[in-house]
């Protein structure tokens, strides 16, 4: 077919877009980085048997795609397949990150409509925010036990604040001027509020959701390891203890495929939501 | 002038809006700022008036406080009869930014006004188109507001401010923005819209042109602290055309501002 091609082109000009596009297509950013991708992945495949490098250590990546296809050729119930533990993991994660996210939305506008409140809470949540959340999870789980709910409330603890904090910057950055326009037509609290500032924050609101749910999976795995019964990151601790390095490496993989999915799908209702927003925020003013 | 207006719109009561004593000061200490002191006016029904100053001699605060936005300190400041305390439902303000949500559609923001005070929904969504035809804007209805230009955003502004009918327009240098020949059209544009609605209008500019071309009287002030130096009366016949800005009524009334200023030093 590629020998053809040129032949083709030459004789009928017609199929000549064909030809530029595969051109194009050869000369793109994300075919180079495909072609990286596969040159990593061969100096891997032949790097560790030429360098004589114990399997423990990094086995082939062969033997990651061994481990990665019996994990999840078993049943979707089995204890020993990615199937039920991966279940578990995502439970945990979008489980915390619906409930995280939803009360540090809900405390943000409640703040934001409440000098007093912000005056009452504001220093709580200064001190809290410093504190490294993850710190808190073995005492988490020695309360809530080895359960998914342990794990849930460590993703809680870790989503709610960047929901938090960029949902009061995002009330507060609001242009008063639409504040104004609204004030001037005798609009209520609850028009104003959902009528401009609402929606004027989701900006922010979903930069928040977007770190939240890159902490989401952070919260799952650390409660995991802390204590648990099931999920991805018992996998990891139990194929570490059997010095199963590629079986660890295949559920990196199933991991980090959680965390695409997780952010593609928070990209896509960004979009939906956010459709009125110029695609780069620098040609046009958003004040407008 | 002996001219007279040929059709002169019968209007209403002359003390429509009546402001006595009106002094506006921001902060409480001894950092606070006058920012209006004792204005004293009344705005006749119907009228057209042009409150024309320079940078910072209050007159946005003017306008803030007449639409009930912004508390006043000492004074009264009545509109048909009764004092304002708070914003009214039979007043339009147009801002010096256009201030569409860019979320919504053109319609959808002319339409804002009748869903937060609640009008019929079919109905306004009429007048809506209506209005938009008159400021020009027909097709544009289901555009966003970032696709318009600067002046069609401010016509779509315009026609979002008159969609509930209010009795008053207070226009805060809408046009402070545009370009000049974008800015005439827009100034002959209004006159049309005034015109035909008998609507009483306060139009805020620091352009003496536009003050002159639109008012039957404007209103000139000086700053620090804002005080009202005099309101002059302009004797030219509607509707007015760009030519009318070389006539004599036209020159003496700009030369009295202007030397207004340069008196009170704050022509910078």
């Amino acid at each position: 077919m590629d020998t053809q091609t040129p032949a083709v082109a030459t004789e009928t000009p017609v199929r000549r877009p064909k030809v530029a596009k595969w051109r194009r297509a050869v000369a793109s950013t994300r075919f180079h980085s495909l072609v990286l991708l596969a040159l990593l992945l061969a100096f891997w495949q032949f790097g560790v048997g030429f360098f004589n490098i114990p399997k423990f250590v990094l086995p082939p990546f062969s033997d990651v795609v061994v481990a990665l296809y019996s994990g999840l050729s078993v049943g979707p119930l089995a204890h020993d397949g990615f199937w039920f533990h991966g279940f578990v993991t995502l439970v945990e994660v979008l489980g915390g990150f619906l409930i995280g996210s939803g009360v540090g939305l809900v405390l943000g506008m409640l703040i934001s409509e409440s000098r007093y409140l912000d005056d009452l809470i504001r220093p709580y949540i200064a001190a809290f925010q410093s504190l490294p959340k993850v710190a808190i999870a073995p005492i988490i789980v020695m309360w809530m036990g080895y359960g998914v709910d342990s794990k849930i409330a460590i993703v809680v603890m870790l989503t709610f604040f960047p929901v938090l904090v960029t949902s009061i910057a995002g009330f507060k950055a609001i242009d008063p001027d639409r504040i104004d326009l609204l004030r001037s037509l005798s609009a209520t609290r609850w028009q104003i509020f959902s009528k401009v500032k609402f929606p004027s924050a989701l900006p922010y609101i979903f930069a928040g959701l977007d770190v939240a749910a890159a902490f989401a999976v952070v919260g799952a795995i650390v409660g995991e390891f802390v204590g648990a019964q099931s999920g991805l990151g018992v996998m990891i601790l139990q194929m570490d203890a059997q010095l199963d390095t590629g079986g660890s490496f295949a559920v990196f993989l199933i991991l980090a495929l959680m965390g695409v999915a997780l952010t593609a799908a928070l990209r896509a209702v960004r979009r939906r939501v956010l459709s009125w927003m110029p695609e780069q925020p620098s040609r046009r003013p958003v004040s407008a | 002038m002996t001219m007279t207006m040929a059709a002169a719109p019968s209007k209403g009561r002359p003390d429509y809006i009546n402001i006595r004593g009106l002094s506006k000061r921001f902060g409480d200490d001894e950092d606070s700022v006058l920012a209006l002191k004792n204005i004293n006016c009344t705005i006749e029904q119907g009228s057209f008036v042009s409150v024309v100053g320079p940078s910072g001699c209050g007159k946005s605060t003017l306008l803030r406080i007449v639409a009930g936005l912004l508390p006043y300190g000492e004074g009264s400041v009545q509109m048909d009869g009764q004092p304002i305390i708070g914003t009214r439902r039979d007043v339009g303000v147009v801002f010096q930014n256009s201030i569409l949500l860019p979320w919504r559609s053109v319609l959808d923001n002319v339409m804002l006004p009748a869903e937060v005070l609640g009008l019929d929904i079919k109905a306004s969504r009429r007048r809506a188109m209506d209005l938009l035809a008159m400021v020009g804007l027909s097709g544009f209805e289901q555009k966003q507001p970032l696709q318009l230009s600067g002046g069609m955003q401010q016509r779509a502004s315009i026609a979002r401010a008159l969609l509930h009918d209010p009795k008053i327009l207070l226009m805060d240098e809408p046009f402070g923005a545009l370009d000049a020949l974008t800015r005439e059209q827009m100034n002959l544009e209004l006159q049309r819209i005034w015109a035909s609605s008998g609507k009483t209008v306060i139009l805020i500019t620091h352009s003496i042109p536009e003050a002159i071309f639109l008012g039957d009287v404007v209103f000139v002030m000086t700053p620090r602290p804002g005080s009202l130096e005099r309101v002059i009366r302009i004797d030219l016949p509607r509707p007015r055309n760009m030519d009318m800005m070389s006539a004599p009524a036209f020159a003496s009334a700009a030369h009295e501002i202007r030397d207004l200023f340069n008196h009170s030093g704050s022509f910078d």
